[in-house]
């Protein structure tokens, strides 16, 4: 079992969503997973280039893939979590065939099931989600050792191209917002945001 | 049918083409083979398999939102493994997701799951308010998909085509 999660610094989701965005100077899609990748997202500051995903729980991925196939000039970034990341596990191994240059996951793994109650997820004990993308084909994908090193390995994920994956263990704490809960209106302020819609 | 007339896979291919629909995801299907072929051989396509139906239409529906017609193709059973897909992010957001259903299930099954989830498919869809239809005929093949495909976009709203046995020839037994 690879002991490269459990050295790796627990961190604030928040407090990476804001550093991560923080980086986007190129008007980069954003796909935030269902819950509190998305109330987080939220609440870092609704950029136009966010799209937030109310249910679906495990298609954040393939939905940033759609957009990076869609769009092959814009960088897209998926946030998502361990529970739903384990939900849809395959998606994975169709990103690293498909390779989008364009596409960086990011997964925040607190090893809990947060919104339902704190059930343990399988990656607080026996999986790695890093050695499952890595098995899946996924050859740029690493555990953030702490907050600057999640700033290094964003940075070059932008610049280098992917696709890639960085894991964050994460803390338990809640997030700081929630998002509102109108599909349509959050779809179609996306398209617009991303220059589909006039 | 006669070698002058044009295969059920042909008219699909020309109808997503003449509909600028250039995204297609598919879980594989041996009835719908030979469309899934004639897809790949065409650079006017990208195309490629995804590890599961619900997977398919999340990556359809980023492309929508993102510039881009998709289509997904898949076979009865894997229609069963995307209502929740369906009716928590395609329905509610209003995305045009163009749905192929190669039918298993029916008209000479010679296996029970099939035939049992072939009973879930329209309820399903009826319970959403999706529009579907079951195509049966090579001559009316063009005009639903066509027709369908400018519904969909115009009024955002997600279809699904079911294609019998009747214009596929099905999968048969093999003793």
């Amino acid at each position: 079992m690879s002991t490269a999660a459990h050295n790796a610094k627990v961190m604030n989701r928040f407090e990476l969503t804001k550093r991560l965005v923080g980086q986007l100077k190129h008007d980069e899609a954003v796909i935030g997973g269902i819950g509190n990748a998305n109330f987080d997202l939220w609440a870092s500051g609704q950029r136009p280039q966010n799209f937030y995903m109310l249910g679906s729980m495990g298609l954040t991925i393939p939905i940033a893939l759609g957009v990076a196939i869609a769009q092959p000039k814009r960088h897209v970034i998926a946030l998502e979590g361990d529970g739903s990341l384990l939900m849809q596990l395959g998606c994975l191994a169709t990103v690293a065939m498909r390779a989008p240059k364009n596409l960086t996951m990011v997964v925040w793994d607190n090893g809990i099931y947060q919104i339902t109650g704190n059930q343990p997820t399988a990656s607080a004990t026996t999986a790695d989600l890093i050695a499952i993308a890595r098995g899946s084909g996924l050859s740029k994908s690493a555990w953030a050792a702490d907050e600057d090193d999640f700033d290094r390995l964003f940075a070059t994920a932008l610049k280098d191209g992917g696709p890639s994956l960085i894991a964050a263990r994460i803390d338990h704490k809640p997030a700081v917002g929630a998002t509102d809960r109108d599909p349509v209106q959050i779809r179609e302020r996306f398209m617009r945001g991303i220059g589909v819609r006039d | 049918m006669t070698k002058t007339q044009t295969a059920w896979h042909e008219t699909v291919l020309a109808t997503l083409k003449s509909n600028d629909v250039k995204l297609v995801v598919y879980v594989p299907d041996r009835v719908f083979t030979p469309l899934i072929q004639a897809i790949h051989d065409d650079a006017f396509f990208t195309t490629f398999a995804a590890a599961r139906e619900e997977e398919a239409i999340g990556i359809i529906t980023g492309a929508w939102m993102g510039g881009l017609r998709g289509a997904v193709l898949m076979q009865t059973s894997g229609f069963g493994t995307i209502p929740n897909a369906l009716a928590s992010l395609v329905v509610p957001s209003q995305i045009p997701a163009l749905i192929f259903v190669s039918e298993r299930g029916t008209l000479g099954e010679f296996n029970l799951g099939q035939a049992m989830v072939c009973k879930t498919m329209r309820p399903v869809l009826d319970s959403l308010g999706v529009e579907y239809h079951t195509i049966t005929r090579q001559d009316e093949l063009a005009f639903i998909i066509d027709r369908s495909i400018k519904q969909a976009v115009a009024t955002q709203a997600p279809v699904t085509f079911i294609l019998s046995p009747l214009l596929t020839g099905g999968k048969v037994f093999a003793s």
